[in-house]
């Protein structure tokens, strides 16, 4: 049997061995590039050449939606079943294609020649109904029926400062010039570049809003002689596609922050942890890191390594990457203590958002006293908002902080089709949901706070009047309690009741009680979880209810 | 050194580097637990200890979070309630607690509502018999983590069984679904002896229970040595 031949595997493989448990996701990887799914045998001959222990390697086999243990193709199409994709068709996309091979959705055809199945959110809202090919290793995207054209990123905005050399394919070295704010940073002492980070006022953009200077302080005087600054490029909150962007348009931007970073704070290893579903960026990125290799930016003093998630909405959360880099299924730990002393390998780390330290450059070379011109005094600087839904015109903006929701629309055309405006959710799945009273709200952390909105991960996601919300919460539900990993019980649990009650709420046919229920579901993942996944899983419903408390009732129609 | 808090309203001078968990207890206060023992690393994760810590946004584990100076912390308030009350409702409508009577009695201190959930997906799974010592039913596993802690780490290093499925699937399991002997189980049974509902238990208690006499489960034991043997 084909699937059973151990050869080729062994080569594959080689180069982890010497990682140990860290290297299983990559070994992972390696395998199921040759097979398609990872058979029995194969797992046993990871684990055993890896040294760990068989249980441990199916858990984590079993975690990741993008390892199968099943029989499956080497040549996958995944059709994105989220909120942006949905409003756009995706379910009919989905339903033709598969009636085009004989297949239902997540079926494999007997020959193992193809699978089709539905995904989460592939990032790649503006380009709705999304499609994501993975063909003998060679991984593609496109939108609905050009499954295998990659579009062009659509970038717009009044600025381009950290998108200045996005939207015409990606930027050579050559191109983006040489890394003068690293040049700059390393004729500084690493704590001045520390103090010039927190005087920029740069909070991360990954959606937690952590002051970055903090970070990097912790980090930097934490004891210890190994450190780790770690790219969370593991972009994977609904509506959220501003880090793929940055990342093949730009990808030195990151790599420039990156390096900034390592000598802020001592680090000799760096790592980038792009979401599995990203796969088309690794090549790019690989080729700029060799680029950067060769400048002289990455050296034997601070080198960075490409890790490859699988899957998995819960590994963007910190802690759970780092279990991921570890080679474990991506459980969240408590905290504290926190990543800046204790983080990947339990050395301390200071981990950003791909946004984030594209603003490193930025605030280095300008300098923060310049840098804090742009955006307003409490939010400052230059803010990447992902546009979706019913807009005319979707895409990355670029704009200062500040600007209101009525300009932000207004720059992406208004309403697509000439059609009022319902609602917008704020910061993804996990975010909320505002209405037209809030179209002047100013785009900055303190006036949405204020509003009672997230400014999460930059998402603005548009519904027009016409659009039936219970089927967006519906998708919402499903979405959380795919991801949960099921390690604290109210997320674990309050995730699937969320999603059942919500599934009733979309036919229409609550039953009684249900509100409440909702509700006791909501706060109590809210307040009780154990990290921001199940502490945020109910806030867009939650938000909802308030907005429409007529969609959860009993005769809601 | 000591550090001063207060805990319902109380001021208490306790001992530095106690959880919240240690001093409620020593208080006499009755702060529920659920994964948390004695023998393994406490993971925060059934939350049944949360209690409220102003200033915190969230609920805090007091089984993990250690007691701090000038901390106001609140071990029943409403917020609490609804959540330990709430987790206690996700559970009953998830497995089978029948055997779980630490859960029945915080089932009844919290009076909870049996069908609070109604029409909710259940985690059923068929009794796994795979070994002569113990039997796994996995209906009543409410994922505590005990049982993998034990065979990991926190004391035996035989990493026999880990986890399958993700989110609401999980589900305690060996590679490839592979029976007890053929994995590195050595039948230590600590496991057995840290599951809080019933859910891995002594295969003689078990037959005991499907109405099996004693003899007949010694010659069933026998039996299996004789062939075994061959």
């Amino acid at each position: 049997m084909a699937d059973h031949n151990l050869t080729p595997l062994k080569p594959a493989i080689e180069s982890y061995i010497p990682m140990g448990r860290s290297g299983l996701l990559p070994a992972l990887h390696a395998a199921q590039k040759i097979y398609g799914w990872i058979p029995e045998p194969v797992a046993a001959e990871i684990a055993r050449s890896l040294r760990v222990p068989l249980a441990d390697a199916h858990g984590v086999i079993e975690f990741y939606s993008l390892f199968y243990n099943e029989p499956t193709s080497r040549h996958v199409i995944r059709v994105c079943a989220d909120v942006a994709c949905a409003l756009k068709g995706a379910d009919r996309a989905l339903n033709q294609l598969c009636s085009q091979h004989g297949l239902r959705p997540g079926q494999t055809t007997g020959d193992l020649s193809l699978t089709i199945e539905p995904s989460p959110c592939l990032g790649l809202c503006e380009h709705a109904p999304a499609v994501w090919t993975m063909d003998n290793g060679q991984s593609t995207i496109g939108d609905g029926t050009k499954a295998d054209t990659q579009p062009a990123s659509m970038v717009y905005g009044p600025i381009r400062m950290l998108t200045a050399n996005c939207g015409n394919g990606t930027t050579s070295l050559e191109k983006y010039g040489e890394y003068d704010a690293l040049k700059k940073a390393l004729a500084m002492k690493p704590e001045d570049v520390v103090a010039e980070v927190k005087a920029s006022g740069l909070v991360g953009r990954g959606g937690a809003a952590f002051p970055t200077g903090v970070k990097w302080e912790g980090a930097a005087k934490a004891a210890g002689g190994e450190k780790y600054v770690i790219c969370n490029a593991d972009e994977s909150e609904p509506g959220t596609f501003k880090d793929r962007i940055l990342l093949l348009d730009d990808p030195h931007r990151t790599i420039e922050g990156m390096c900034i970073a390592a000598h802020a704070i001592g680090a000799t290893k760096g790592y980038i942890y792009i979401r599995g579903e990203y796969l088309y960026i690794v090549p790019v990125f690989e080729d700029a890191l060799n680029e950067a290799r060769s400048a002289g930016y990455l050296n034997e003093q601070f080198d960075i390594e490409i890790r490859v998630g699988a899957g998995a909405y819960i590994c963007g959360e910190e802690t759970a990457l780092f279990e991921s880099i570890e080679g474990k299924r991506g459980f969240p730990r408590i905290k504290p203590p926190f990543p800046t002393t204790h983080g990947v390998f339990g050395k301390p780390t200071v981990i950003n958002n791909v946004e984030s330290l594209c603003n490193i450059p930025l605030i280095i070379g300008l300098g923060s006293a310049e840098y804090r011109k742009i955006g307003t005094e409490k939010s400052p600087g230059p803010k990447l908002f992902c546009v979706s839904g019913d807009v005319t015109k979707p895409g990355l903006y670029e704009v200062p902080f500040g600007v209101t929701l009525r300009e932000l629309l207004e720059m992406a055309g208004g309403v697509a089709n000439d059609k009022k405006l319902k609602s917008v959710l704020f910061g993804g799945a996990a975010g909320a949901f505002a209405a037209s009273e809030h179209l002047d709200a100013k785009m900055t952390f303190e006036d949405l706070r204020a509003a009672g909105l997230p400014l999460g991960s930059g998402v603005v996601m548009v519904f027009d009047e016409t659009r039936d919300m219970r089927q967006v919460l519906q998708s919402l539900g499903h979405f959380f309690a795919h991801e949960s990993c099921g390690k604290c019980y109210p997320c674990q649990m309050g995730a699937q009741r969320q999603m059942e009650i919500l599934d009733r709420v979309a036919t229409g046919k609550p039953l009684e009680g249900d509100l409440i229920r909702l509700q006791d579901v909501g706060w109590t993942m809210t307040d009780a979880s154990l990290c921001g996944l199940g502490q945020t899983a109910a806030s867009a419903v939650l938000s909802a209810m308030k907005l429409w408390p007529e969609l959860f009732a009993e005769s809601g129609k | 050194m000591a550090i001063t808090l207060v805990m319902d309203g109380k001021e208490l001078t306790v001992e530095d580097g106690k959880t919240l968990l240690d001093v409620a207890r020593e208080m006499g206060k009755d702060v529920p637990t659920i994964c948390y023992h004695d023998a393994t690393t406490a993971n925060g994760l059934c939350r049944m200890c949360v209690v409220e810590v102003e200033g915190q946004r969230a609920l805090q584990p007091a089984c993990v979070v250690q007691a701090g100076a000038g901390m106001k912390v609140h071990t029943r308030s409403e917020k609490v309630i609804r959540a330990r009350k709430t987790i206690l409702e996700m559970l009953d409508s998830t497995m089978d607690l029948s055997e779980a009577d630490e859960i029945q009695t915080m089932m009844k201190d919290y009076n909870t509502d049996a069908n609070r959930f109604p029409d909710a997906e259940r985690r059923e799974s068929e009794i796994k018999d795979d070994n002569p010592m113990y039997i796994r039913d996995y209906s009543k596993c409410l994922l505590c983590w005990r049982c993998v802690q034990v065979c990991a780490e926190d004391a035996q290093y035989t990493y026999a069984i880990n986890f399958e499925g993700r989110g609401f699937e999980t589900q305690i399991g060996t590679f490839f679904d592979k029976t007890i002997p053929e994995t590195t189980c050595v039948l230590c049974g600590q496991c057995v002896a840290v599951c809080p509902t019933g859910a891995l238990k002594p295969r003689r208690e078990y037959l005991l229970q499907q109405g099996m006499s004693p003899q007949e489960i010694s010659v069933l034991n026998t039996g299996r040595k004789k062939r075994k043997a061959r």
